[in-house]
């Protein structure tokens, strides 16, 4: 029997295959063996944890590989393990025993002063989540079969990341949100994404289309709907390799109208199989994930920059300085437990709070600079004050890298437009540039959350409202000759690119995997006819 | 020459116990990377090796990640390393020498 779930597109692109569905751990509980047989158990457990992070560890690289090599060389370690067997032997069932030494361990970590080991109890949690799956004989993602859709309540990016993408496959998860780290990851690999069915996805077995352009999802499939989604899929196929071919090629209008199309990134990685010749540079950076890891590490922050300056080979590269809070908590230095965190300390608010931390990053910063040309883009600013003080400890940052002898330059500092009072009061912000942050633009403006399911539809970039702010955002930088760019997702909608560049954006910054796909789009745009839509 | 020198005798082979120390330098401590960094090091020896931050202990095997994560040392704290074996003084030289490069990572 054929059945349609509706959900909410997070990754364009149809997808059908064997489903596979990925259960959490949640309150799973074991009936207790003999002490032998628990000991047997969870020995058996860690080493197949072992195993399978191992076998993931050999297929990454930086600092996703680091942060799985210490899972290895942590389950390697008997005494990881010691004061779970102790408590298998006073009686526990080997889930709880683990369960509870875990979260001893884990305690530990939460309770330390310095940011870098606070932050590592994340990784314990995946440990420990490791090996209950194996207890529970939960199946691990990685060994799911190629082309398969994983069925899930949600999905951890580590988890996406143990998956073989290379032949096709796809995600529907009950809740989730289209703005997630994994959706963001399927969108940059091109796998098809459908979010927010419900329950639903608990019972789905046999064969599953996921169409991820409708946002919709299909189980049980007729043969006729097979075969139109073979139909699509292939159609889509066809229509990305004609914009692949033409990747490198500018995008110019219908009309002639040059669009500079640049790219979004987390990190070097995202851009590895693109040539820098096929964009205009990056025109954002997300530096949470690489932060996140370095703190208070210029080094390693002044070499992840330098790297992407290298690719980049002339081109501007954009970078946000630290957008931690709303969606993206770091532990210890986000506000924990914000009743509003979308509304909260997030972005420059909190790096202004934090200025020993926010000062690293602009030291790596500057000295990247002298590399090439080099922006700084500061996220959630709302008062022209917040960017005045940026800039004066950026000033600072210089006269000290200069009277210590430090390569470095002076980066232009703009700053991103998500706030709607600052959107409409762009005009007192003196920054180089302005970048269009239409995600967060669109929820403050529409007031519907991004992840909030049932309001999914009101947070609209089309919206006459938010296309009004960011055509009054365009006019200034036009008037006063600064660029204006827009790096959310609407940038690499091909529904909505024809709207933003009636709106005046002449810049838009798309995940590597839209690059292509966002130049057809602004190839079929005539900028010289009447808009149809007005 | 079994005196109180820090390196023991060579004519000890088995016996002796070497104990030095040296300033953590690096920002992160002994954080995930330099924490797995400095136990396979460790590991290499066949010398029964220790670490602590104070002189007077309490002393942590310095073979294993998840003992070493648990000192938590950070920044400007002092390591303080104690091998017995064989080849504890090459092991002492070599662990000393990977802290004062700060793990090879700035």
């Amino acid at each position: 029997m054929e059945r349609r779930l509706p959900g909410l597109a997070a990754s364009s692109g149809l997808a059908f295959g064997p489903a596979v569905t990925f259960r959490a751990v949640g309150e799973l509980r074991r009936a207790k063996g003999s002490v032998a047989t628990e000991k047997q158990a969870l020995a058996d457990a860690v080493a197949a944890a072992l195993q399978a992070v191992t076998a993931l560890a050999g297929s990454l690289e930086g600092e996703a590989a680091d942060i799985v090599g210490f899972q290895v060389a942590l389950l390697e370690d008997d005494a990881l393990t010691e004061s779970a067997y102790a408590a298998i032997d006073r009686g526990m069932p080997a889930d709880m025993a683990w369960r509870q030494a875990m979260a001893e361990e884990i305690a530990g970590y939460d309770i330390s002063e310095d940011l870098y080991f606070r932050a590592r109890s994340a990784d314990l949690a995946d440990i420990c989540d490791r090996v209950l799956r194996q207890l529970f004989d939960l199946p691990e993602l990685a060994g799911a079969p190629p082309g398969a859709v994983i069925l899930a309540q949600d999905l951890p990016p580590s988890a996406f990341l143990g998956i073989d993408w290379s032949r096709g496959g796809g995600i529907v998860l009950g809740s989730g949100s289209p703005s997630s780290h994994v959706a963001m990851l399927a969108r940059g690999r091109s796998v098809p994404m459908v979010v927010g069915i419900g329950s639903e996805w608990e019972a789905v077995s046999g064969t599953v289309i996921v169409d991820g352009v409708a946002g919709l999802v299909l189980t049980g499939p007729s043969q006729e709907s097979i075969a139109r989604a073979q139909r699509q899929a292939s159609e889509l196929g066809r229509l990305r390799d004609q914009a692949e071919a033409r990747k490198s090629q500018p995008a110019l209008t219908k009309d002639g109208t040059r669009i500079a199309v640049m790219v979004n990134v987390a990190g070097l990685a995202d851009v590895a199989a693109l040539p820098p010749e096929a964009c205009d540079g990056i025109g954002l950076t997300r530096t949470e994930f690489l932060v996140e890891q370095s703190l208070r590490d210029e080094t390693a922050q002044f070499g992840a920059y330098a790297g992407l300056l290298r690719w980049a080979a002339g081109r501007p590269v954009t970078i946000r300085t630290l957008d931690a809070g709303g969606d993206k908590p770091i532990a210890g230095y986000t506000l924990a437990g914000e009743a509003n965190p979308f509304l909260g300390l997030r972005g420059i608010r909190l790096s202004l709070r934090h200025p020993e931390i926010f000062r690293v990053q602009l030291r790596a910063l500057a000295r990247a600079a002298a590399i090439g040309p080099l922006k700084i883009m500061l996220p959630m600013v709302t008062t022209a004050h917040e960017l005045e003080q940026t800039r004066a400890l950026l000033d600072a940052v210089l006269v000290d890298l200069a009277a210590e002898g430090m390569p470095h330059a002076m980066p232009a500092l703009g700053i991103m437009v998500e706030v709607p009072a600052a959107a409409m009061a762009v005009a007192r912000f003196d920054a180089a540039f302005y970048s269009i942050g239409s995600n967060d633009l669109t929820q403050y403006a529409t007031a519907a959350a991004r992840d909030g399911l049932e309001v999914a539809s009101y947070a609209d970039v089309l919206h006459p409202g938010v296309l009004a702010m960011i055509a009054h955002v365009a006019r200034h930088g036009a008037k006063t000759g600064r660029e204006v760019s827009l790096c959310g997702d609407a940038g690499g909608e091909p529904r909505a690119i024809a709207a933003l560049l009636r709106a005046g954006i002449r810049t838009v910054s798309v995940s590597p995997g839209l690059l292509a796909l966002a130049k057809d789009a602004i190839r079929g745009v005539d900028l010289s006819a009447p808009d149809e839509a007005a | 020459m079994n005196d109180a020198s820090t390196e023991g005798s060579e004519r000890m082979i088995g016996m002796q116990e070497v104990t030095a120390s040296a300033l953590l330098t690096n920002k992160v401590g002994l954080h995930a990377r330099p924490s797995v960094k400095l136990t396979q090091l460790a590991k290499r020896f066949a010398s029964r090796i220790e670490v602590a931050t104070s002189a007077a202990g309490p002393w942590t095997d310095a073979k294993s990640p998840v003992k070493i994560m648990r000192v938590k040392a950070s920044q400007g704290e002092v390591l303080h390393f104690k091998a017995s074996g064989a080849d504890a003084t090459a092991a002492i030289t070599a662990l000393v020498d990977i802290v004062t490069r700060k793990f090879d990572e700035e």
